[in-house]
C-alpha cells in the first residue's frame, strides 16, 4: 500500500511533527511520499527529502496553500488519493482543519489523532479527553488519519528522496484571507519543546504568572504553558494552554507549578517523561503523576529553584 | 439570517469517564450527562447575533436518543428559538453526523451554521468540517471572534502560535474554540419559557440519510496508569535528583 503524508511546515521550515508522522506512517507501509503544500517552501521540501524511509516528495505552491486554506488543501490532496491508499496528517491546528474534509470527499471515516497502529487497519485512538483507548478497525478502502505527533519518534534524517512539482489548486471562491498575527517568541514551541515549565490558577494574576513563570523557563530554554484554570482567567494567553482543549505535549521535562492536577490538564501532558509538581497542597491530583514532588508555596520554591539551577551551572 | 446550531448530550465536562469492565466503552449508566462545552459557545454565540439584531432565529439541533430534547431545552433555555431532535439510539460517527447535519440544513436553509469545534466524549473534531464540505459552504473552524456583516463573516481563528484571520461568504459553517465567548447559564424564567418553546421529533430512518458506521470498535480499555514518583525536601534537592537521576538537567 501507499501512504501520503502531509508536511507540518511554516513555509521556512519542517517541523518535527513531519517526520513522527513518517514514523507512524512507515507502521503502516514501506511506500511513503511527504505532500509539501505551501508557498516559497522548497527549502521545506529539500528536508523532507532528506527523512529516511520516504519514496518522493511532492510540493505544491499557491498563495492560498502558503495561507493553509482548509479548502485550497482538500483540492489538493483529493485528487492524489487515487494513487494512495491513506493520508495521515499531524494533528495540529492546521491539519485538524483541513483533514476532515478530505475524508469527507472521499466519503470515508476520519481516525482522530491516532496514538499506535495496530495494522494497516487498525489503530488505537485516544477519547473522553484521553481518559480512554479506542482500538477502531476502519472498513474503508481508504484511509484518512490524523496522528498525535507526541506520541512517535521522529523518523531519522538520512535519505535522499527527489522532489517532484505538482500543480496548485485554482483559489477557492468562498473564503479569503485576512491576516495572520503569530506571536514572536525566542522560547521554543510550546508542542515541540524538550522542556516545558507551566503555572496554574495559584499565580494569580497574569504579571505573578509573567515574573514567576516566565524566568524559570527562560533559564531552563523551556517552552510556556498553562492550565486551563490560568487561561481562563486572564493569567496566559489561550496558546499556552496545555490539557485536552489546548496543546498536548510530551516534553522530557514538565514543570508543573501551582497546577492542581484536573483530568483535563493531566491529559495533555501525562506523557511528558519526567513531570515535577511544585505545589503548597500536599493533596494536588498533580502529585499522583509526578515523579518528583515539591510540597512548597511556589513564591518560596520558584525562587530556590532558580538559585539552585545557577549553582547547578545552569 | 437564520442561525442552525448543532448540539451534543455528552458525559457532563467535571465527571471522569470510567471504562467498562468488559472493555466494550464507557460507562454512561447513571452518570451525569450535559451539553457539550464547545456546543455552549455555540449557543451563546448564536444567540448573542441574535440579541444583536445580526440574527433573527436560531434553531437548535441534536442527534440522539429521547434524552438529547434535554439538551435541547438547554439551548432554548439559553435563547434558541425553537429546537429539533433528529432521534435515534445509535451512536453515530462524524461522518453519518455530518449528512444529518446536511440533510437538516437542506430543510432549514440556514444562512450560518454554529457548532462546537470538537465533542468531548469522541474528541474527533471533524463534523464542521465535514459538514462544510458536504455543503460546499466555506468554513472556519476554531474561532475565538465571529462578526457577522451582511452577507460575509469575519472570523478569527485560534492557529498553532497565534490568530488567523479568515472571511467567509455566507452560507457557511464557523466552529466554536474556548475563547469565543462565555455562555451564560439559563435564568429560572427562561428555563420555564423554554418548556413552551417548539421542540419537533424527527425520526432519524426518515431523513433517508446513509448513517451505517465505518468503523469497528475492537475494544475500549484504560490508558496506562503513571504511578506517582518520590516528594522532595527542597530545590537544591530536586535540581539535583533532576540532574543525575532523570538526566533531564
Amino acid at each position: 500500500m501507499a501512504v501520503l503524508v502531509i508536511a507540518d511546515h511554516d513555509n521556512a521550515h519542517l517541523r518535527d511533527t513531519t517526520e513522527k508522522t513518517v514514523t507512524a506512517a512507515l507502521k503502516l507501509s514501506g511506500d511513503i511520499d511527504i505532500l509539501v503544500a505551501g508557498k516559497g517552501a522548497k527549502g521545506v521540501a529539500d528536508a523532507a527529502a532528506k527523512i529516511t524511509g520516504v519514496r518522493k516528495v511532492l510540493l505544491a505552491e499557491s498563495d492560498e496553500l502558503g495561507e493553509g486554506l482548509a479548502e485550497s488543501m482538500e483540492a489538493l490532496v483529493v485528487p492524489l488519493m487515487g494513487s494512495y491508499d491513506a493520508v495521515l496528517t499531524p494533528a495540529t491546528s492546521q491539519g485538524k482543519n483541513f483533514s476532515p474534509r478530505i475524508a469527507a470527499k472521499l466519503d470515508v471515516a476520519q481516525i482522530s489523532e491516532i496514538v499506535d497502529v495496530v495494522d494497516a487497519s487498525t489503530f488505537v485512538r485516544p477519547i473522553y479527553a484521553g481518559n480512554a483507548l479506542e482500538t477502531v478497525t476502519s472498513s474503508d478502502a481508504k484511509k484518512v488519519i490524523t496522528v498525535r505527533p507526541t506520541v512517535f519518534k521522529a523518523a531519522a534524517d538520512g535519505g535522499s528522496a527527489k522532489v517532484e512539482t505538482i500543480p496548485a489548486p485554482a483559489k477557492p471562491g468562498k473564503t479569503h484571507f485576512v491576516d495572520q498575527k503569530l506571536v514572536k517568541s525566542a522560547r521554543p514551541e510550546l508542542s515541540g519543546a524538550k522542556i516545558v515549565v507551566s503555572g496554574g490558577r495559584a499565580m494569580g494574576s497574569a504579571e505573578e504568572f509573567q515574573k514567576v513563570i516566565e524566568p524559570l523557563a527562560d533559564k531552563l530554554g523551556a517552552a510556556v504553558g498553562a492550565s486551563r484554570a490560568a487561561v481562563d482567567a486572564g493569567y496566559a494567553p489561550n496558546d499556552y494552554q496545555v490539557g485536552q482543549t489546548g496543546k498536548v505535549v510530551a516534553p522530557e521535562l514538565y514543570i508543573a507549578i501551582g497546577i492542581s492536577g484536573a483530568i483535563q490538564h493531566l491529559a495533555g501532558m501525562k506523557d511528558s517523561k519526567v513531570i515535577v509538581a511544585i505545589n503548597k497542597d500536599a493533596d494536588a491530583p498533580i502529585f499522583q503523576v509526578a515523579d518528583y514532588g515539591l510540597v512548597a508555596d511556589y513564591k518560596t520554591a520558584v525562587p530556590e529553584l532558580m538559585a539552585a539551577l545557577t549553582a547547578a551551572g545552569k | 439570517m437564520k442561525v442552525l446550531v448543532p448540539v451534543k448530550r455528552v458525559i457532563d465536562y467535571n465527571v471522569k469517564a470510567r471504562v467498562k469492565p468488559d472493555q466494550t466503552g464507557v460507562d454512561l449508566a447513571n452518570v451525569k450527562m450535559s451539553m457539550n462545552p464547545f456546543c455552549e459557545i455555540a449557543v451563546e454565540e448564536a444567540v448573542r447575533l441574535r440579541e444583536k439584531g445580526v440574527a433573527t432565529e436560531v434553531v437548535a439541533v441534536s442527534i440522539g436518543p429521547q434524552q438529547a430534547s434535554e439538551t435541547l431545552r438547554t439551548a432554548l433555555a439559553m435563547g434558541a428559538d425553537r429546537a429539533i431532535l433528529v432521534q435515534t439510539t445509535d451512536d453515530l460517527e462524524p461522518l453519518a453526523v455530518a449528512k444529518v447535519l446536511q440533510a437538516i440544513v437542506g430543510k432549514e436553509s440556514p444562512d450560518l451554521v454554529i457548532m462546537g469545534k470538537q465533542a468531548i466524549d469522541g474528541d474527533n473534531n471533524a463534523v464542521g468540517q465535514m459538514l462544510a464540505t458536504l455543503l460546499d459552504w466555506p468554513q472556519a473552524t476554531f474561532a475565538s471572534a465571529v462578526e457577522v456583516s451582511g452577507k460575509k463573516a469575519k472570523v478569527t481563528r485560534e492557529v498553532d502560535g497565534g490568530l488567523q484571520t479568515l472571511e467567509i461568504d455566507l452560507p457557511g459553517v464557523i466552529t466554536a474554540d474556548l475563547r469565543l465567548n462565555e455562555p451564560r447559564y439559563a435564568s429560572l424564567p427562561n428555563i420555564m419559557k423554554a418548556k413552551k418553546k417548539e421542540l419537533a421529533i424527527e425520526e432519524l430512518a426518515s431523513l433517508g440519510v446513509d448513517t451505517k458506521p465505518r468503523l469497528k470498535v475492537v475494544k475500549v480499555t484504560e490508558p496506562p496508569k503513571r504511578s506517582g514518583g518520590v516528594k522532595v525536601e527542597t530545590a537544591a534537592d530536586l535540581v539535583s535528583k533532576l540532574k543525575t537521576e532523570a538526566g533531564v538537567l
